[in-house]
């Protein structure tokens, strides 16, 4: 297949030895731009040719999976992926690389694309392809803007797809194949040297199990005034969460934190309380059945995945509203 | 230990948001300015550093005359000098061209360290820190919490997802991105604002910048803002309005009957 000059390649991450949930979403949105432009998908990641998650493959077929494989890949390094994947793109010449928006795939990337001289798009939430040049929706200002890119230069175009954008295909049939790649990395040139990735504490709230969450931010402005959304928390039942400014002040512990740097989260109700509602803030908790958001601005992101809003200033509905389900559970 | 710091100045977080006419950006008249949050985290730690450590800071940043206001403050709350890169019109260059600006701007300081934050909160983009690196051809790690100085080089602290963290360790010169988060950022003294008006600023038109490194190619624009558009609503949103209580009240009702939850 080296001899292709235009398809679309997808690598995928692989995460406690399974292919991540947002690598199957990255691997969908390949597969939309490339049947708007009618180009075959190939996809790659780094796993040794007879490793069995090949066989865990899914979705629509590509027409060939890559399996990168070089002992210093083992670790994760920004040196050895970008070569590797370099040297992948130099043989496979695809006109599109897709990456699920990993934080591993936000530490190389960017210089991958710089190393073809071209800009990663990044944090993409929607593809336009009809139109010839595809056109690439991300968000601005923290969520509250959209905006289209296009790419402007020639050689391959880089975009990396944010988690839930996207929906993974289901099951297709058909036939793929499995093509080794040993690219040539050099140890000296790995000048990072990575330890083993740990959990600060450990867990001891999940968040996850809780049907309703009451989730607060910077819009508490406050330590001293978190009583009135626990308050709330304890009157509903539900588990107290925050965005990241709470935790990075140290009002609550990171383990309550929701978000793209803490836990995603799908309760049955989950409540933002002054939360502005940041892209980072909205992908961990956006799958939600029923999403509430109390915030004084009307024109907050959050609003925009809300079912229910309230617009009015937290330090008087807040309270409020725990009389009020106090009231109603008699 | 010489540290520089890229900082950008970017719309303060509650900015109204009114598309220009251009639908290219948003009408900055009367919007005010600020450091970019993790921007601010990343001149903290290059502060720390210093102290820790000794050495020089040094803040670089790009932008039009209201950029200076960014940089003195930096410089107030303790960074040494500033270097600002003068340009009216900076959204005429993708990622990859500021970039190669901020690169040729601090090559020449060889500097042990180049921190900048990880992400702007205006574009969000979150790969100038990175580009900048492969261009100065110096090992990088983003998204980094917090640094130690040892004796090969330096242990630094990244944050990966779902609350797991890593250690990872590099040789100097090296550049990070920085998360925000780790520490309290320091307010600026009245001493430190009285200081930063005798501190230098050394301001350099993109013109200058590029006669003085002739080797940077800025080049066409490889990627395109086309335009920007106020989101579409990803579900229905029925606001409950009246008083607090009348709003609590109606909540309540719909979270008893239609979504019954409680």
């Amino acid at each position: 297949m080296s001899e292709s000059t235009n398809s679309v390649l997808v690598f995928l991450e692989i995460k406690n030895r399974e292919i991540s949930r947002i690598s199957w979403e990255a691997m969908a949105a390949g597969h939309a731009l490339a049947e708007g432009l009618g180009l075959p998908v190939d996809i790659a990641l780094v796993a040794n040719p007879s490793n069995p998650i090949l066989a865990t493959i899914h979705g629509k077929a590509p027409r060939t999976v890559y399996a990168i494989d070089d002992p210093l890949l083992h670790a994760y390094t920004q040196e050895g992926f970008t070569a590797a994947y370099a040297q992948l793109i130099h043989y496979a010449k695809p006109a599109y690389v897709v990456l699920p928006h990993t934080y591993q795939a936000r530490d190389f990337a960017p210089r991958l694309a710089t190393r073809f001289g071209q800009v990663l798009i990044s944090d993409v939430t929607g593809i336009d392809a009809a139109a010839g040049a595809p056109a690439f929706i991300r968000q601005l200002l923290q969520g509250k803007l959209n905006a289209t890119y296009r790419q402007a230069g020639s050689g391959p175009c880089f975009l990396s797809i944010q988690a839930g954008a996207f929906r993974a295909d289901p099951a297709h049939g058909g036939t793929t194949t499995v093509e080794p790649f040993l690219p040539k990395l050099h140890k000296e040139e790995i000048l990072t040297q990575p330890g083993e990735p740990f959990r600060a504490s450990a867990q001891t709230v999940d968040l996850g199990s809780a049907s309703i969450l009451v989730s607060v931010g910077r819009g508490i402005k406050e330590e001293a005034n978190l009583p009135i959304v626990q308050e709330l928390a304890s009157a509903l039942g539900a588990e107290l969460a925050a965005s990241r400014p709470i935790c990075d002040n140290g009002w609550l512990p990171m383990e309550r934190q929701v978000g793209s740097s803490g836990q995603t989260v799908a309760p049955k109700v989950y409540i933002a309380v002054g939360i502005s509602g940041a892209i980072q803030h909205l992908v961990g908790m956006k799958g939600s059945q029923c999403i509430v958001a109390i915030n004084k601005d009307e024109n907050a992101p959050i609003f925009e995945v809300a079912d229910y809003g309230i617009v009015g200033d937290l330090f008087e509905v807040v309270p409020a509203l725990t009389a009020a389900v106090r009231k109603a559970k008699g | 230990m010489k540290i520089i710091v890229a900082i950008k100045q970017v719309p303060e977080r509650d900015a109204r948001i009114r598309i220009d006419a251009a639908a290219k950006w948003i009408d900055l008249q009367d919007v005010e300015f600020m450091m970019n949050e993790s921007d601010a985290y990343a001149l903290e730690e290059a502060l720390q550093l210093k102290e820790a450590h000794g050495g020089e800071v040094v803040v670089v940043s790009a932008g039009p005359e209201r950029v200076g206001q960014t940089i003195r403050e930096a410089l107030a709350k303790g960074a040494d000098r500033g270097i600002h890169i003068e340009s009216d019109d900076l959204a005429s260059y993708d990622a990859l061209g500021v970039a190669k600006l901020l690169a040729a701007a601090v090559e020449d300081e060889e500097a042990d360290l180049i921190l900048t934050g990880l992400q702007s909160d205006d574009l969000g983009l979150g790969q100038t820190g990175v580009i900048m690196a492969e261009l100065l051809k110096l090992p990088h790690a983003s998204l980094i919490l917090k640094i130690e100085k040892t004796d090969k080089g330096i242990k630094v602290l990244r944050e990966l997802e779902d609350g797991w963290f890593q250690h990872l360790e590099l040789p100097m010169p090296a550049l990070l991105t920085i998360q925000s988060g780790n520490t309290k950022l320091r307010y600026a003294t009245l001493m430190g604002i009285k200081r930063a008006k005798t501190k230098e600023v050394r301001r350099i038109t993109v013109n200058d910048l590029l006669t003085a490194n002739p080797e940077v190619k800025i080049g066409d624009r490889v990627l395109d803002l086309e335009k920007v558009m106020l989101p579409n609503k990803q579900r229905t949103t029925q606001m409950l309005g009246g008083s607090p209580a009348e709003a609590a009240a109606a909540l309540v009702e719909k979270l008893q009957f239609e979504v019954r939850a409680l």
